[in-house]
């Protein structure tokens, strides 16, 4: 399905006959019509298989458009008019239903019955059996996600027959059934992927990266890499309610100025994630949602490894020498939600959430002044110029204000493909933008990955005894539990008086919308096509 | 019959000449893409990597293996015809050069011809009406040309045809979406879909090129238009000229059959030069009108240390370029029968 697909083969993957010539040459009045959608974004799709290592962000939308979960995650209103999935509601997408056992350590899930893949064969617990062997054993990525869940070695899931499908868990988490709809975990074809297996490569990743095997909502027409993916509607998809459109074009088109020009004029119906900039100036004219990412935090790190800033006076000076509105006007034209000047006393468990900080630099200044470092100090802030969108506003105004506190800043711009191996491996960076973003939304996650010692988000080196104790006592336990709240509360309050990271805002996922309808966002940031309609 | 055909003979005496020149490149390809900051096993292993799956991807792309006996694959896949496959795009680096090379070589082309067209003519009448308001036109166009960046004119071109008066198509590539693409023969859009006779895929095409083309025109058109001027002043003020027209020969025959002919030369050097850094310059353009090019391609596969991608780049480019030096070459004996092969 490259773009060696030949014509002939192309218009018989279409919906047969004469309903496919809208699509052919001259005829672009026709081909706009209301059940085909246009979406240009930046970013390139590079393989239509989620589990193959090297797979960019931008491709984990076939996982969600062509593939189906077990589950999958309900329908919310966002405050601004718009939907978002519900991380509170479950909802089956392959599975008709499932049970927990008692002790919470056995999943059953019943497959819907008349589930087929798109060459007709019915879905069956071996094909979830296959899907999920792979996902936890093909290394990289799938798998550091499926262990989030606790699903970690093939033996933990059994077929019993066709149409039930049993996991097997080491211990009760309350991550496992939300990881579950996550789009890692989809079920392929497995028959077909076997057949197409080598001794080499026994998970058919050769495959299934350029011939998607599943029995999802959308089947990939045509792909070409750096250009475009075509997707046409599965009509005998029972994963949800039917899409209502039949073809979905995705372009990618590099230049901003060129994508929002596309969508301003009309010619394209949806620009995803558009810049900041972007969604600030064109809200007025058109459809735009800027939907906070859920969970997801930029942050000012202060590196423990670096001796000034393991004085507690230090980093509070800095909490309070930031110029936060200013940040986030000038670094995210408004759009987001500000993560400054909260209540000190913690009353909830909702995370991200505002901090008792503020601008207020006769303050940071007295917490200079007390600290162990008066006379100031210098310090490089590290930014990548991958995203130096908002990185590079917010450095200069950080660099401002930390000079008027005897904090001599230079700005060190990384290249991207350094940016990583410098930031979150080898944690060198002593001071640096940062933009930690989890999947699954429990405070405990965001801990996990971002103030856990040695985790690969703890880019500052932080640790705290009763942090490493408090995040493993509530990384698994259920959210209604009555330690649960109290624990976490004090999480909190322990890393907003720290300071390990220093809150900025939370970013926002901006789309822009021109003849369409249905939008919804998702934590993986990717465009699900299946709820979009044309106006 | 290489003692018969002298030129033959010299062509690849030239192309054996070449040949150290492109091992030179395999090596250094190879050694500058490691010698690039940043690890690839990192960046590809995804966002939620751990130290063991870095590990396992490092692994999986063959990076752990010495830097000597990597080289020795390298080469051995090269000598296969094996580019190595791009981690980037996902495809062998061979499919994406034969598809990505095409596109930048039909919009550089199309827009080399598009400005000789133009700076041909504008140069020989600047030159031959010195001080006229065809020299001063010719000087304001090659100052714009200089002084516009590729980036800002094509914004600007899609600004005023595309946005505001919509006579311009969507700059979304080299075909709109509701065109197929023609089968693939050359790779040249224009040629494939003349040759299965499918005009109105070529006009999309067309369609598509002409703000491209017409930003890269701009920029290219300047030196040409130089060139041309200058190479003509000095041919019509040499002393053959002065002889030509003391002879009593018409004007005509004195501008085009000897002082155009002879200005020629310097002017295909700079369409060489041209040639190649307009390649280059391709970028931008490519970017603005998501131009599916090799110079995107490039820039793309450099921010993540996509190796075997960099290094098909550099070396379909040496190769590119040993054969546009050859074409000038052959090129010059055309035009001025003095300079012989055997001379070298």
């Amino acid at each position: 399905m490259t773009d060696t697909t030949s014509r002939r083969n192309f218009l018989k993957m279409g919906a047969a006959g004469a309903s496919v010539l809208p699509f052919l040459r001259a005829m672009p009045a026709a081909a706009q019509g209301s059940d085909t959608l246009v979406v240009v974004t930046g970013a390139t799709i590079n393989s239509l298989d989620l589990h193959r290592s090297g797979t960019s962000r931008a491709s984990y939308q076939v996982g969600i458009n062509c593939y189906d979960r077990l589950l999958s995650f309900g329908t919310k209103q966002t405050p601004d008019g718009g939907f978002s999935y519900d991380y509170e509601v479950i909802e089956p997408e392959l599975a008709e239903s499932w049970t927990e056992s008692e002790d919470g350590l056995t999943l059953t899930f019943k497959l819907k019955s008349n589930a087929t893949f798109w060459d007709g064969r019915k879905v069956t617990a071996q094909d979830v059996k296959w899907s999920f062997d792979r996902a936890v054993s093909v290394g990289g990525f799938p798998t550091v996600q499926m262990k989030a869940g606790g699903l970690e070695r093939p033996d933990q899931f059994e077929a019993v027959d066709e149409e039930t499908f049993v996991i097997k868990l080491d211990r009760a988490s309350k991550l496992t059934i939300p990881d579950l709809a996550v789009p890692v975990p989809y079920i392929m074809n497995s028959v077909e992927a076997l057949a197409n297996a080598t001794e080499d490569d026994p998970w058919a990743t050769e495959y299934l990266h350029t011939t998607p095997a599943g029995s999802g909502a959308y089947k990939v027409a045509r792909w070409t890499p750096g250009e475009q993916l075509v997707y046409e509607r599965n009509d005998d998809w029972v994963g949800g309610p039917l899409p209502a459109l039949q073809r979905v074009v995705i372009r990618e088109v590099p230049s901003p100025a060129t994508r929002r020009a596309l969508v301003e004029r009309g010619d394209v119906q949806v620009a995803f994630d558009i810049p900041d900039k972007d969604a600030a100036e064109l809200a007025d004219t058109l459809d735009v949602f800027s939907t906070p990412v859920e969970n997801c935090i930029h942050c000012l790190n202060p590196n423990f490894a670096f001796e000034p800033f393991q004085d507690s006076n230090v980093r509070k000076a800095i909490a309070y020498a930031i110029p936060y509105e200013d940040i986030f006007q000038a670094a995210a034209y408004g759009r987001g939600l500000p993560m400054w000047g909260g209540e000190e006393e913690i009353t909830d468990i909702a995370w991200p959430r505002k901090t008792q900080y503020y601008t207020d630099i006769e303050k940071a200044k007295e917490l200079m002044a007390a600290s162990g470092y008066a006379d100031g100090f210098d310090v490089p802030l590290s930014i990548s110029l991958d995203l130096a969108s908002w990185m590079e506003p917010t450095a200069l105004l950080v660099q401002e204000a930390l000079g008027e506190i005897g904090i001599n800043v230079t700005i060190e711009k990384i290249p991207g493909a350094n940016w990583r191996t410098a930031v979150l491996v080898e944690k060198r960076l002593p001071l640096h933008l940062e933009n930690f973003g989890g999947w699954l939304n429990t405070p405990d996650y965001y801990f996990f990955w971002a103030y856990q010692d040695g985790h690969l988000f703890n880019s500052s080196n932080y640790r705290n005894e009763e942090i490493e104790e408090l995040t493993n006592a509530t990384l698994h336990m259920p959210m209604d539990d009555p330690e649960y709240a109290p624990k976490i509360m004090r999480m909190f309050e322990i890393v907003l008086d720290e300071l390990p990271r220093i809150p900025l805002y939370q970013p926002a996922l901006n789309v822009a919308m021109n003849g369409a309808e249905g939008y919804e966002f998702w934590f993986h940031r990717q465009l699900d096509v299946r709820p979009i309609a044309r106006v | 019959m290489l003692a018969s055909s002298p030129r033959l003979r010299a062509t690849l005496l030239r192309v054996a000449q070449s040949i150290p020149v492109v091992i030179g490149v395999v090596i250094i390809s190879f050694l500058l893409t490691r010698a690039l900051p940043g690890d690839p096993a990192v960046y590809f292993a995804g966002v939620a990597a751990d130290t063991a799956s870095i590990e396992e991807t490092r692994v999986a792309m063959g990076l752990d293996k010495p830097l000597v006996q990597q080289f020795f694959i390298y080469v051995g896949n090269l000598l296969q015809g094996d580019l190595g496959q791009s981690l980037s795009s996902g495809r062998s680096v061979a499919a994406d050069l034969a598809k990505r090379l095409p596109a930048s070589l039909e919009l550089t082309l199309s827009a080399l011809i598009l400005a000789i067209v133009i700076a041909v003519p504008l140069g020989v009448l600047a030159a031959t009406r010195p001080g006229t308001w065809v020299d001063h036109l010719c000087r304001v166009v090659v100052t714009a040309g200089v002084s516009l960046p590729t980036f800002f004119t094509g914004i600007l071109l899609i600004y005023i045809f595309y946005y505001l008066l919509g006579i311009a198509p969507s700059p979304l590539g080299r075909l709109d979406f509701i065109y197929l693409d023609p089968d693939h023969v050359t790779g040249f859009y224009l040629i494939d879909a003349a040759l299965m006779g499918d005009w109105e895929t070529w006009r999309g095409a067309a369609k598509q090129l002409i703000l491209p083309a017409s930003t890269l025109a701009l920029f290219t058109l300047a030196p040409i238009a130089r060139m041309t001027r200058a190479a003509m002043l000095t041919a019509l003020s040499s002393d053959f000229i002065r002889t030509a027209r003391a002879a009593g020969l018409t004007n005509r025959t004195v501008l085009y059959r000897y002082a155009f002919r002879n200005a020629l030369l310097p002017v295909v050097t700079t369409l060489g030069m041209v040639f190649s850094f307009a390649l280059g310059a391709n970028v931008l353009v490519e970017k603005v009108f998501a131009w599916p090019g090799i110079g995107s391609y490039a820039v793309e596969a450099l921010v993540v240390s996509d190796y075997a991608a960099v290094q098909g780049f550099v070396l379909a480019m040496a190769l590119l370029f040993v054969a546009l030096n050859l074409v000038i070459d052959l090129l010059y004996t055309a035009i001025d029968p003095r300079i012989g092969f055997s001379s070298k």
